[in-house]
């Protein structure tokens, strides 16, 4: 594994690997000394052009843990915005010595340039591209349902296992998610059934190829599909009104349909958990109730996520010092 | 270090330097030796470096149990994983991390005995070392290897040590144990000997 751009890149050999190493990171974490001379010397970028506070302070805690240097890079106020280019970036990290770059773009498939043009030699880790891949927040909802659902509800040792005969509901904005988009990939891998819930106007078009049944409505999959674990997606209230695109009528009618709140909850069976990748809209998407219900596992997808970054930036850095870059850098 | 390989059972150029009656006969000698140089057992923690000094400090810890009947081998022994704490993560493939377990109360105040296969540069002794002081304040460390094989680039020495086995450092020294390679041996492999 030299970078990772996409929940697709990954086998379930690799995948299984993450949450194993995760598991050891996260067993670190209980410590009273937290950090690890790991990645002593190496240097981690954050190169944030989206604003996402928790993604980078989640990134930025997990290469700390592991002693590597952070620098972090938001293109708010740099010279990206007086129309600096990708390219000259990677080029200005390059010279500084990135040994990784994590990457946030608002375009899909920036990371994937990032990692193949030759700008850089050091690894590339997609931190969300547009409504392309988020493969981070796949491997941890998946630790995080690992944890929970596999090996005894979560007492018996899981190193090693994946998610095999696991259901799990994909609920809300599939259109725009690319949470939704990486863990479909990913839970596929690992053996879960994924069924996206979503109204019509907020599924993608082709979905039909996605190792994924599609389902408009949401007690339905409740009831019929008994899922292991029912996954929230923000909703964008911007993207609600005629302006932003008018994907469905009203939040009342939204919140109807497919937010969770506590009736759905009490539909689930016992040992359901309920996943949301954060910040939630409560009210909209999820009431306070589900949100805050021993179900819901959101505040410990925080914490898996710290280990599960660090297990990918020691499996990426770790190992053999990266080869140079394949295409010459001609500046 | 520990030679770390899978076993592929091709053992025609090896030289078996001891076998299964050898590495239990060096183990009692061992546990007799901790038990002698620590009066007693009560403090003792045996920490096992994975992947094969852990079946090796469960067998000194149930060793230990045997002479003095009042431990608890369960509560005696650990394993200590050390792939964090390497300064040669940079030149080698990455290698998958194992599991850290510390036994009982934690490791303040009580005598470690790390465990180890294969002693050879010290690098591994050195890690363990780093990681130890990250989990607690042992009142004495000790070391404990089943093969000494020379060559250390560091300054570490073993305290008990189940066989001194000069080696060239073109040979190679393969332990296996019943726990994870079927049988138990010590071979030589490679080298012109």
């Amino acid at each position: 594994m030299r970078h990772l751009l996409s929940a697709a890149d990954l086998d379930v050999r690799d995948a299984v690997r993450i949450l194993d190493t995760a598991g050891q990171m996260a067993a670190t974490q209980a410590r009273e000394i937290k950090k690890l001379p790991t990645l002593r010397g190496r240097t981690v970028v954050n190169l944030f052009f989206e604003d996402s506070t928790r993604t980078r302070i989640s990134f930025e805690t997990a290469a700390k843990r592991l002693s590597a240097d952070v620098i972090n890079f938001s293109a708010k106020g740099s010279s990206v915005s007086k129309g600096e280019s990708l390219k000259d970036t990677a080029l200005t990290l390059q010279a500084m010595g990135a040994d990784a770059v994590v990457i946030r773009h608002q375009a899909s498939g920036a990371p994937h340039t990032l990692a193949h043009a030759g700008w850089t030699s050091g690894a590339v880790v997609n931190a969300g591209d547009g409504t392309h891949q988020h493969p981070t927040q796949a491997l941890l909802d998946a630790y995080t349902l690992r944890r929970h659902l596999v090996g005894d509800g979560g007492r018996g040792d899981v190193t090693g296992q994946d998610l095999a005969g696991l259901r799990v509901a994909i609920v809300g904005d599939v259109l725009h998610s690319r949470v939704a988009r990486s863990n479909v990939q990913l839970l596929h891998t690992l053996g879960a059934h994924v069924t996206l819930v979503a109204p019509p106007t907020l599924v993608p078009v082709g979905v039909e190829a996605w190792p994924a049944r599609v389902s408009y409505h949401l007690d339905e999959v409740l009831a019929d599909d008994k899922p292991d674990a029912v996954m929230m997606l923000r909703v964008q209230r911007e993207r609600m009104s005629s302006a932003g695109g008018g994907f469905f009528p009203s939040p009342l009618e939204y919140t109807r349909g497919y937010g969770l709140d506590a009736r759905r909850i009490a539909a689930l069976p016992e040992h359901a958990v309920v996943l949301h990748p954060g910040p939630m809209n409560r009210g909209l998407e999820i009431s306070a109730d589900a949100a805050d219900s021993p179900r819901a596992v959101i505040v410990e997808q925080v914490a898996n996520g710290v280990a599960v970054r660090m297990a990918v930036l020691y499996l990426l850095l770790a190992g053999e010092s990266s080869p140079a870059p394949t295409t010459k850098v001609d500046a | 270090m520990s030679t770390g390989t899978p076993v592929d059972g091709s053992p025609e150029h090896a030289n078996v330097v001891l076998g299964a009656p050898e590495i239990a006969r060096a183990l009692t000698r061992i546990a007799h030796e901790i038990l002698e140089r620590n009066k007693g057992g009560d403090d003792v923690v045996l920490l096992g470096i994975p992947t094969r000094g852990l079946p090796l400090a469960r067998r000194l810890a149930a060793r230990l149990a045997d002479v003095e009947p009042g431990l608890d081998p369960a509560a005696l022994a650990g394993s200590l994983d050390v792939t964090m704490y390497r300064d040669d993560l940079a030149h080698q493939p990455t290698r998958t991390i194992g599991a850290t377990d510390i036994p009982g109360d934690g490791l303040d105040g009580r005598v470690v005995v790390l465990v180890d296969d294969v002693l050879y540069s010290g690098r591994t002794i050195r890690a363990a070392l780093d990681a130890i002081s990250d989990l607690g304040r042992p009142r004495a460390v000790q070391l404990a290897a089943l093969v000494d094989r020379g060559h250390r680039e560091l300054p570490i020495r073993a305290d008990y040590v189940g066989k001194n086995l000069p080696t060239a450092t073109t040979e190679r020294v393969r332990v296996l144990l019943a726990e994870t390679d079927g049988r138990d041996a010590v071979l030589i492999e490679g080298g012109t000997r």
